[in-house]
């Protein structure tokens, strides 16, 4: 046994070994291992409540597992982790979007904090997701899904491998989770990772799309 | 990770603290105003006599500029912590204690600074003797940023719980208590003509102490905060 968890602990990759999540005296998720490679997405289904959400905030380290651990490139995300904050991106429910901010200054904001030089102009971004003539109006002014699209147009900047996402497709339009749902797609056949929780079929070639149900 | 980018992010988040408060001015007005309103009530309460009020004036100026600090702590993570930027700070590549140290900076700028120039007139209402003003202001430029950095500790802690208002007070106000002491002792010493530099080279230590400390316990005071 000893031998096959050193072997797996060096592959790339983000890998999860049985990880137990208690909340008061209820199990949400117990013994879950899985891994993750380049050129692959995730999905994780099941009901409200089943513990979609704390097991993304596990994944990214904002929550620790009552037992088990994550790996990214075999090492625990804690000793890993200026490594694994520069490779991954993670939405939540709340996108981290100032109202009181421009898409623009939220933009920069994000860049600074992720560290990375935009590769396009950020007004190329917002236009890409659709907030052409947006980028100057504070996001308070903005409705619910296009503060959402200005929280992705965060990853089409980021240089990020692994995107992991809490419901991207809530609050946007069919137009707009056509368009990211292609996003992600376009990430994950040039060997990017996706993370992500919802009910959206996503339209990825067999063995691309790992799926994990979660059910209480 | 390079000094100069996480210089840059420390940079980008004190801009971004002062674009915000700016943008929300009537949030940062309630303190100053709390502070002005609660100083010059004493005259009407007490009694207008010049004399009562100097003796009053250093311990009635520092505890209200204490009070004030301690109203305007509570907006240095809300509405972060609201709108999920919080958990963007906290999964930057970036020491958290830095970008801690950033917002710290951008509250004290925002509350502390409007405080110190405020103090003088203030200080003038209540019969304080000129030659003490220097004092109130050398205590208050050395004693504000402390109040800010200790009570960043304290939001941070109580910042995932709905009321948290009376626990910030009581995990904070004991913290506060050697400053205050140390405050108002130099600028009533001041007054009385007496040597001040034992009292101001404490707060300078405290002032050292709290810099390098808190912000490293502010940090791991939000990851608890968020889990």
């Amino acid at each position: 046994m000893p031998q096959s968890n050193l072997s797996n602990n060096h592959t790339s990759g983000l890998t999860v070994k049985g990880l137990t999540c208690r909340r008061d005296d209820r199990i949400l998720f117990k013994g879950l291992d899985f891994s993750l490679e380049a050129g692959q997405a995730l999905q994780i289904e099941g009901p409200n409540g089943s513990g979609k959400t704390t097991i993304l905030r596990i994944l990214c380290g904002l929550t620790l597992p009552t037992e088990g651990e994550v790996f990214w490139n075999g090492l625990p995300i804690e000793d890993n982790r200026v490594e694994y904050m520069a490779a991954m991106d993670f939405i939540g429910h709340a996108h981290g979007i100032k109202s009181e901010l421009t898409p623009l200054e939220n933009l920069q904001v994000a860049m600074a904090m992720a560290n990375t030089r935009p590769n396009q102009s950020l007004e190329g971004v917002l236009e890409q997701v659709g907030l052409r003539g947006f980028e100057d109006v504070p996001a308070i002014t903005l409705s619910a899904g296009q503060c959402r699209r200005v929280a992705l147009g965060r990853l089409l900047l980021s240089k990020s491998l692994l995107w992991i996402l809490d419901e991207p497709f809530t609050a946007l339009d069919v137009q707009g989770q056509a368009q990211i749902e292609s996003m992600l797609v376009n990430h994950v056949e040039q060997g990017g990772m996706v993370i992500l929780t919802s009910h959206h079929p996503l339209a990825l070639k067999d063995g691309m799309l790992k799926t994990i149900n979660l059910r209480p | 990770m390079s000094e100069a980018s996480s210089y840059n992010a420390f940079y980008t988040i004190l801009k971004r603290d002062l674009i915000l408060a700016f943008r929300t001015r009537t949030e940062m007005v309630n303190p100053l105003l709390f502070f002005i309103i609660v100083i010059s009530l004493f005259p009407l309460a007490v009694s207008p006599d010049p004399k009562v009020l100097q003796s009053l004036a250093p311990g009635v100026i520092w505890v209200a500029a204490l009070l004030a600090t301690l109203l305007s702590l509570d907006s240095m993570f809300r509405s972060d912590f609201d709108d999920g930027a919080l958990e963007q700070m906290l999964l930057s590549v970036h020491p958290v204690s830095v970008l801690v140290l950033g917002k710290v900076l951008a509250h004290w700028l925002v509350t502390g600074i409007p405080l110190l120039i405020l103090a003088p007139l203030l200080a003038v209402l209540m019969h304080m003797p000129s030659d003490s003003i220097p004092a109130l202001m050398a205590t208050l430029a050395l004693g504000g940023p402390i109040l800010s950095l200790v009570g960043a500790i304290g939001v941070a802690l109580t910042v995932g719980l709905r009321r948290g208002g009376v626990l910030l007070s009581l995990l904070i106000l004991p913290l506060y208590i050697p400053v205050l002491i140390f405050a108002a002792n130099a600028v009533s010493n001041a007054a009385a003509g007496l040597a001040i530099a034992g009292q101001l080279y404490f707060l300078g230590a405290l002032l050292a102490l709290a810099l390098t400390l808190t912000p490293v316990a502010t940090a791991a005071a939000l990851r608890i905060s968020l889990r």
